[in-house]
């Protein structure tokens, strides 16, 4: 692995970093070259975001940074500063779980759940743009997403059926 | 009277659902404790090395450094298997793949751990990378390890069961085919994590991503000298297992040696390119099976053998070895059976189980096989199956017992909801439809260390409030055992899984459970909780019968509520039954516990195959190939699974689904690549798996046999759904093609080959194989007794 530590007395040189994470005003002083993941995981206290790989070849790390999917293990936290974080911990309100979580539990999506948080979160990015995504496009906005367990399938089961939730909601919010 | 089932068959979510969805589940890189510190471990550069000396004492001098790890600290061998305890924690004075750890630091961040792994000197004195089965035999001189029966051979078996030659001369056509397998590994999204801390009290824990807890447990006793009993282990939730987190590890044993150095707390958590080398994948085998027939199609004799190449370390090898002879016979009737079987050692990351443990490799050769000598004599593959699968309660050639066996309702079932037999050799060009079927184990029928202990334990606390908490040593892996547990107590306490808390895969708190391997789970800790919740439920339905004034076997339970059955609304809650019967009995609780009958098997290497109850799988595969890219894309999978009873469907498809996608990677695109004595491809991103984009439509098809061994009737299905896939994808292959590719994975390399008829198929590694053991056949009604000791997994050494 490659040196890429400043130092000063032993220890590393830390910068003060000031993010937007899942609509908390949050300020930490972190090493400048430790990634979004790593100041998420380890600084932050929000394990909920996990890795793979930390390459950028598995997207399980997948976090929202501007409503956007970003890999948070390819994402220097400088840059997402002034922009809103969200991690799997901010897709709940409160305790209700959101449409997708709530369809990921009913489903079986999940079984280990390592890869769930990146899948749930390019999920919502997807559903933000295309409220009613065909089953190709689903697949083509989770292909950066792997998973060993599942097959893919109840994953993808899920996102329609939240996606069809939310619909209706919205209908019923505009009747 | 039958009793309905109110929790036991229906589509509920896994008791830990939300945990997961919401990202709050603890895996083990999760875990922060005060004053923890950051392990790394250095691992060595080359394939085959002597240490001729080794030095961290500049490691231990950098600053931020708190501990360093050498390996003659830790000199006492481990391993899996009582019979190949060929591993050390570090590596002492010899280096045997890339990969192999050899020192370890302990740091205030994991930066600083990572330079001062640079700090230590190791001299090496290289020697030849023996990077194949063909290499190893050839450098008997250059030993890898200093046991085996020669040079490079880790272990050899020959045994014959009822004279085959006999069988061939009968035989009216006889067929022989080669196969090759390559290995694939699990690649589980989470990489292997661990977290050490010896307490104030001098009691050692250690938190660990591992399948087998109790292994990890036997494995630190060993190493660190210490007694069991002040060692604690606690499998987290694992982000993914297949068997890639079954071994007791270096870096477990490393993170505990290190916290007893430094005195506070070290995690370790593996890069993914470490997870590469940790391995224990799917062994490369090369395989060559003769076939005698009569003309109508009945077998008279088999003959198989197949030659792993086992990497660098023993691991589950002896067992994987036994693995690829023992589960051909208990799918189709094979009167005689021959195998001979040999694991060599290779300059490679270790091989040992995943999904499908040994099994997948032969079930590819053999499926492919039947197809082929069918057409030899033009039978219809679908029929020579269903008229040649065994029946419920046949004895094989090998003493394999079978109970329940749905094979011929999976095939009749898969073939008709596929339309495989008006698709078959009908679908066009460059399009084809092909079957298999497959058999697997529901458990291994006797422990890794043998002994006469239960296989699985639960215990079951019962407290004033209504609450119940079951303890299980069981560990889940992803597949949903916890929910199992939820499910089987709920059902016969007539509560919802939602009442109850489930505690495992703890060595201090929960009763043993052997891990989550060899698909045992379901089976074992469901009869294990079957019998602790009705030993629990009678002292409470004593009290509720004498409060309702109703004889006690009029009662049920369902929906947190005891009743007559005769007039249900004679009744009383749950938690008010409970108060009754800890006033009249004192606290309540109780254990159960799970041991597989007896083998009926009696021959040396017979402690592989037997299980409680076999699992039976049909696929049909539909694909599309292109013959000019070599591009296969599969276009549809059904598959039927005798699950013996689904105790959860949604779960048992997500394992079937899981099992298909698994099956797909390995038999298409999945391979572990070696150039020049290194890993060549150690990333998610060259090693190609499945991605949505390439995930066909399923449709799973679940038989239920309800086998008298099973929880509810259940049998396993976590892995035996993965094996016919990919004989199934090779047969349709053949007939969307018309060519044979008898190599695993089927790359497109390899089918643009095969059309130009340039493939070159494979051949078996030139080695002679052991003096035959004839093996008598078993003794009408001879009393089933246990095979002797050396029997077991590994036969001795």
């Amino acid at each position: 692995m490659n040196d890429r530590s400043n130092r000063r007395g032993g220890l590393l040189e830390k910068a003060r970093i000031r993010l937007r994470v899942n609509g908390e005003e949050r300020e930490v002083l972190a090493p400048v070259h430790h990634t979004l993941l790593e100041v998420l995981r380890e600084e932050l206290g929000l394990p909920g975001t996990k890795h793979g790989c930390e390459l950028g070849e598995c997207g399980t790390c997948t976090v929202l940074v501007g409503g956007q999917p970003v890999l948070s293990c390819l994402t220097l936290p400088v840059e997402c500063e002034g922009r809103e974080v969200t991690t799997v911990e901010g897709l709940a309100a409160g305790g209700a779980l959101h449409p997708l979580q709530q369809a990921f539990a009913e489903l079986g999506s999940a079984q280990c759940g390592y890869c769930i948080p990146g899948f749930l979160l390019s999920a919502a990015a997807l559903l933000r743009e295309r409220p009613s995504p065909t089953r190709q496009e689903i697949a083509e906005a989770t292909a950066g997403n792997l998973c060993r367990c599942t097959g893919y399938l109840k994953i993808l089961e899920a996102i329609e059926l939240a996606a069809a939730r939310m619909r209706s909601r919205m209908e019923n919010a505009s009747d | 009277m039958t009793t309905a089932l109110n929790v036991i068959g229906r589509p509920l979510p896994k008791v830990d659902a939300a945990a997961k969805v919401t990202g709050q589940t603890v895996f083990a890189d999760d875990l922060v404790l005060p004053r923890m510190v950051y392990a790394r471990l250095l691992r060595s550069p080359h394939p085959h090395a002597r240490i001729r000396r080794i030095d961290a004492s500049r490691a231990a001098a950098h600053p931020g450094v708190v501990a360093t790890l050498v390996g003659s600290e830790l000199p006492i061998p481990f391993g899996i298997l009582p019979v190949s305890q060929d591993e050390h924690a570090l590596a002492i004075d010899k280096v045997r793949f890339v990969g192999d750890p050899v020192a370890a630091v302990a740091a205030l961040d994991e930066e600083t751990a990572e330079e001062a792994l640079k700090l230590v000197e190791v001299d090496y004195e290289a020697m030849p990378a023996l990077m194949s089965i063909d290499e190893a035999l050839q450098r008997p001189d250059a030993r890898i390890h200093d046991y085996g029966p020669r040079g490079n051979v880790h272990k050899e078996v020959s045994f014959d069961f009822g004279d085959v030659e006999a069988g061939f001369a009968e035989a009216d056509h006889v067929r022989e085919d080669t196969f090759f397998f390559e290995g694939n590994t699990h690649l589980p999204m989470e990489q292997h994590a661990a977290v050490g801390s010896r307490g104030p009290d001098g009691k050692l824990t250690v938190w660990s991503s591992t399948q087998t807890p109790h292994y990890v447990h036997r494995a630190l006793a060993k190493v660190l000298e210490m007694p069991a009993a002040h060692i604690r282990v606690i499998a987290c939730p694992n982000g993914g297992g297949f068997g890639g987190k079954s071994d007791p590890f270096s870096h477990e044993i490393v993170v505990a040696k290190l916290s007893m150095k430094a005195g506070r707390p070290v995690k370790v958590t593996l890069s993914r390119e470490e997870v590469f080398y940790c391995h224990r994948g799917r062994h490369p085998v090369a395989m060559w099976v003769k076939t005698g027939l009569k003309k109508d199609g009945t077998i008279t004799a088999m003959h198989f053998r197949s030659v792993l190449d086992g990497g660098a370390y023993g691991s589950y090898g002896v067992a994987s070895l036994y693995y690829t002879g023992a589960l051909q016979t208990v799918t189709y009737r094979i009167p005689r059976y021959k195998f001979e079987g040999v694991r060599v050692f290779t300059n490679k990351p270790p091989c040992g189980p995943k999904r499908g443990h040994g099994t997948p490799q032969p079930r590819y050769a053999l499926e492919c096989h039947v197809d082929k000598f069918c057409h030899d004599l033009g039978l219809d593959p679908v029929r020579w199956r269903i008229e040649n699968a065994l029946s419920p309660g046949a004895i094989t050639a090998n003493q394999m017992q079978v109970r329940t066996i749905g094979l011929r309702e999976c095939l009749e079932r898969v073939v008709e909801r596929s339309g495989f037999s008006s698709k078959r050799g009908r679908l066009g060009a460059g399009r084809g439809v092909g079957l298999a079927a497959s058999a697997y184990i529901s458990g291994a029928g006797l422990p890794i260390y043998w002994n006469a202990m239960p296989h699985s334990g639960v215990q079951i606390k019962v407290d004033r409030g209504g609450g119940v908490a079951v303890f299980c040593g069981s560990t889940d892996i992803g597949q949903g055992s916890d929910s199992v547990l939820a499910y089987v107590v709920a059902e016969e306490l007539g509560i919802l899984p939602e009442d109850i808390r489930v505690m495992t895969a703890d060595t201090d708190l929960t009763p043993v459970d052997l891990g989550s391997y060899s698909s045992r789970v379901t089976l074992m800790t469901g009869n294990a909780a079957l019998q602790a919740a009705r030993r629990v439920r009678e002292p409470i339905f004593a009290a509720a019968a004498r409060k309702l004034g109703v004889p006690v076997d009029r009662l049920r339970a369902a929906s947190r509520r005891i009743f007559d059955a005769g007039e249900p609304s004679r009744s009383l809650s749950f938690a008010e039954a409970v108060v009754l019967a800890e006033s009249e009995f004192g606290t309540l609780g109780s254990v159960g516990s799970y041991t597989p009958p007896r083998s009926i098997a009696r021959w040396k290497g017979a402690g592989v195959g037997p299980t409680p109850t076999y699992s039976y799988s049909a696929c049909v595969v539909e694909l599309s190939a292109d013959r000019e890219t070599g591009i296969v894309r599969v276009d549809k999978v059904w598959i039927a699974h005798d699950v013996g009873r689904s105790i959860n469907p949604l779960l048992v498809i997500g394992q079937v689904e899981g099992s298909v996608y698994m099956g797909l990677g390995e038999v298409l695109m999945e391979e572990q690549a070696f150039r020049k004595g290194r890993h060549k491809i150690p990333s998610m991103l060259d090693y190609k798996s499945p991605t949505t984009l390439e995930m066909p439509p399923v449709e799973s098809i679940l038989v239920e046999t309800l086998d008298p061994e099973g929880p509810y009737g259940a049998k396993e299905c976590g892995q035996g759904p993965l094996l016919p896939v990919i004989p199934a994808v090779a047969n349709a292959l053949f007939d969307a093609l018309g060519v044979r590719i008898d190599e695993v994975p089927i790359t497109p390399e390899k089918v643009v080959a095969a059309l130009e008829g340039r493939l070159r198929g494979p051949r078996m590694p030139a080695l002679t194989y052991p003096q035959t053991v004839v093996v008598p056949p078993l003794a009408p009604g001879a009393p089933a007794a246990p095979p002797a000791p050396a029997a077991s997994p590994g036969g001795s050494r």
